[in-house]
């Protein structure tokens, strides 16, 4: 199924086995959300369940708060990644804190669902990268699932939490499908997962890049070059032990995001990995993701994301040392 | 007897009187006529009738009358020692709620013990209404927690210092005991100027469109650290609440007794599915902002000087003395409470100890985090390597 569909599959998987989930934003009710991903919840579990919020982000995260503190689980939705920020606050001063403020007497678990990342020809505000703003910040739990059948099963943990988690949503990987079964035992929500084996070099990444990463891995094969393929799924928290296992076989990582290299989620992978890999490593760790400026208009936004061809030049760079 | 400055408007008896200008240096926007204020209790300690909220403390009884003066009494005084304490270095900040302990008392006991209460970090009188210890307040202060009570034992909400969020959590928590089927109801706490917060306005708009039973309280203090109400609005506050299609209602908030009839009005249209109530209580903060701010940089005398004359504990004890409900016994015994409380509170805060090294990784999560795991072992390793060198 597509990777939308296995989270609108999950969602009603929770909202059926706990009547404390529910569901809350903008359009996301009558309308089943602008991707559909919530398509059909609120015609079968009701307005009470799956609500259609004013238009008014900081309000949606404030309230799913005070519901959280009632003792429903909420799951909300932002928009687009680029509308995130109005929430910014709610999210980063009191979802993240509020457990620790209160000696752990007080959770929120609470999910933000946020469809992320470019490369569907949008216009500005639609095709943003902010995971590390959120992975940042102490309190919050931030994931990315790469594909549907991780989708279906990271949303169902993510609801089980008892953290706020903030679940990246890859939105131009809605419609890839995968097989997803409904009755398998998930492996752990925060591990990362390794996709393709291989022996000479790790690229490393998460949501809509792992896609491009496997076909990275499958134009060096055919130049005899044996790369292996991490599927991060969790920023924070990040699992470090499985790059560093990866790392410690093949000597050589490659970092790749849709967002800006400069202080983004590949600099602490490069930093960490460094120290944890020093006498391993053949060279330095290397990052492909965007550019420090802002994104640019749909007819640039191929320039500005990592392609097949960036990704193998930093590939070929690694090798080269 | 209210005392005129120089641009004061003329007082009356049936409603209240505007704050005067004192040593303002903006235009001042105040409308022309005075805005239709609650009253139940002038300054001198008369009674006065009122049609409306009447019946909400028709039944008060002498003993409930003078609980409610042992309430501000007492919180007044904790403020004090609050306040002392934080000059002589044993806190590192306090908010002082001076003035305000009508508005905090008279609002606190009009809430059942199912209620929800979101206060900001001002609302002692509140706490103290709900039986959160007093000293429980202040570890925040003095920095060994950031809040240190559990909000579901007396149904209080831990302190938010983001000016205005609190009343979303508020707004989101009545929802849910909508859901819920209860008839409890919630209140949020917050002042003038965070009802310019957009969270504010937000909180508006969810609470009116899911009809939540929710009360705003707005303690109108008239300052935000040095900038008056007209910084904030040019319509009196109550009136807000019409734009977002719920009743708003000002009361004067130096009189416990209008306070505690208004809100319980209010309370009732929230538990009877009404929805939600702004309630504009209009008061005086007569300290600083915090005892980080300097009152005198902005504000007159003078100003203060006649918000004296409409102080909240000294007109009840007015009317408490003229009606008989309270004798020279009952006020020395109060005095004595009030040492025995000052003299725990000191105590309490000279022994408060510091918090253990391994808090700063308490409680980051609730499902864990390997990196904090990571993180607190390094740190335990860390400062065992002095211990090793046989420091301390």
């Amino acid at each position: 199924m597509a990777l939308a569909k296995a989270i609108n599959e999950s969602l009603r998987r929770a909202l059926d086995s706990d009547p404390k989930v529910l569901i809350m934003g903008e359009d996301v009710g009558k309308l089943g959300g602008v991707f559909r991903v919530t398509d059909g919840l609120q015609k079968d579990f009701g307005e009470s369940r799956v609500i259609d919020t004013p238009l008014a982000e900081s309000g949606i995260v404030g309230t799913a708060i005070g519901l959280a503190l009632r003792g429903y689980r909420p799951v909300v939705e932002i928009q687009f990644d680029g509308f995130v920020f109005p929430a910014y606050d709610q999210i980063v001063t009191q979802l993240a804190k509020m457990h620790a403020r209160s000696l752990g007497k007080v959770k929120l678990p609470v999910v933000v669902r946020i469809p992320y990342g470019g490369g569907i020809g949008a216009v500005e505000h639609h095709s943003e990268s902010p995971e590390a703003l959120f992975a940042h910040v102490a309190g919050l739990k931030v994931v990315s699932p790469s594909n549907a059948s991780d989708a279906y099963w990271m949303m169902q943990q993510a609801i089980q939490s008892d953290d706020p988690v903030i679940f990246f949503e890859p939105k131009r990987r809605y419609w890839d499908k995968a097989e997803v079964n409904t009755e398998a035992i998930p492996g752990p929500l925060h591990r990362a997962r390794v996709v393709r084996e291989g022996t000479d070099l790790t690229l490393v990444a998460y949501g809509p890049m792992v896609k491009l990463c496997q076909e990275v891995a499958n134009a060096a094969a055919e130049e005899g070059k044996s790369l292996e393929v991490l599927d991060l799924r969790s920023m924070s928290p990040m699992d470090f032990d499985s790059i560093q296992a990866s790392v410690e076989k093949t000597r050589r990582l490659v970092v790749v995001h849709e967002a800006p290299v400069f202080l983004g989620s590949g600099a602490e992978i490069a930093a960490r990995i460094t120290e944890r890999c020093f006498y391993h490593l053949e060279a330095p760790v290397l990052r492909v993701g965007g550019y420090h400026a802002p994104y640019p208009p749909a007819r640039l936004e191929d320039e500005y994301l990592p392609g097949l061809d960036r990704v193998l030049d930093a590939v070929d760079r690694a090798l080269a040392y | 007897m209210t005392v005129e400055s120089t641009a004061a408007s003329k007082p009356r008896r049936s409603a209240g009187t505007k704050s005067t200008a004192g040593k303002r240096t903006t235009a001042k926007n105040a409308p022309s006529t005075d805005p239709e204020l609650v009253q139940l209790l002038t300054p001198e300690g008369e009674r006065l009738k009122n049609a409306e909220y009447d019946k909400y403390v028709a039944g008060i009884t002498p003993d409930e009358l003078r609980g409610l003066y042992r309430d501000m009494v007492l919180t007044r005084r904790f403020d004090a020692e609050a306040t002392s304490l934080q000059r002589q270095g044993e806190l590192g900040l306090w908010a002082s709620l001076l003035g305000q302990e009508a508005a905090q008392i008279g609002s606190g006991r009009a809430t059942r013990e199912d209620d929800y209460v979101f206060p900001t970090y001002r609302e002692h009188g509140v706490a103290w209404c709900r039986g959160v210890d007093p000293t429980n307040l202040l570890g925040m202060f003095r920095g060994v927690n950031n809040g240190g009570w559990d909000p579901n034992s007396n149904n209080f909400h831990l302190y938010t210092i983001v000016i205005g969020s609190q009343t979303l959590h508020a707004t989101g928590y009545a929802m849910g005991v909508a859901k819920d089927g209860a008839d409890s109801a919630v209140i949020a706490y917050f002042g003038d100027g965070a009802s310019s917060q957009g969270d504010v306005a937000e909180s508006f708009t969810f609470s009116a469109v899911y009809n939540a039973p929710v009360v705003f309280f707005c303690q109108n203090n008239q300052w935000a650290i040095s900038e008056p109400t007209e910084k904030q609005t040019r319509v009196p506050l109550y009136q807000r609440a019409q734009g977002y299609g719920f009743p708003g209602v000002r009361v004067d908030g130096n009189d416990v007794l209008a306070c505690l009839a208004v809100t319980k009005w209010a309370l009732e249209r929230a538990r009877s599915g009404e929805g939600p109530t702004l309630v504009e209580a209009y008061t005086y903060r007569m300290g600083a902002h915090t005892t980080s701010d300097d009152p005198t940089k902005y504000r007159a005398d003078e100003e203060r000087e006649a918000w004296e004359a409409k102080d909240p504990i000294l007109r009840l004890r007015r009317y408490l003395e003229a009606s008989n409900h309270a004798d020279e016994g009952f006020f020395a015994e109060l005095e004595a409470e009030s040492e025995t409380l000052g003299k725990r509170v000191r105590e309490a805060v000279r022994a408060m100890p510091d918090p253990d090294h391994f808090a700063i990784f308490e409680n980051a999560y609730a499902d864990g985090h390997a990196l904090v795991d990571e993180e607190r072992a390094q740190f335990a390793a860390y400062q065992a390597s002095f211990a090793d060198e046989g420091g301390h």
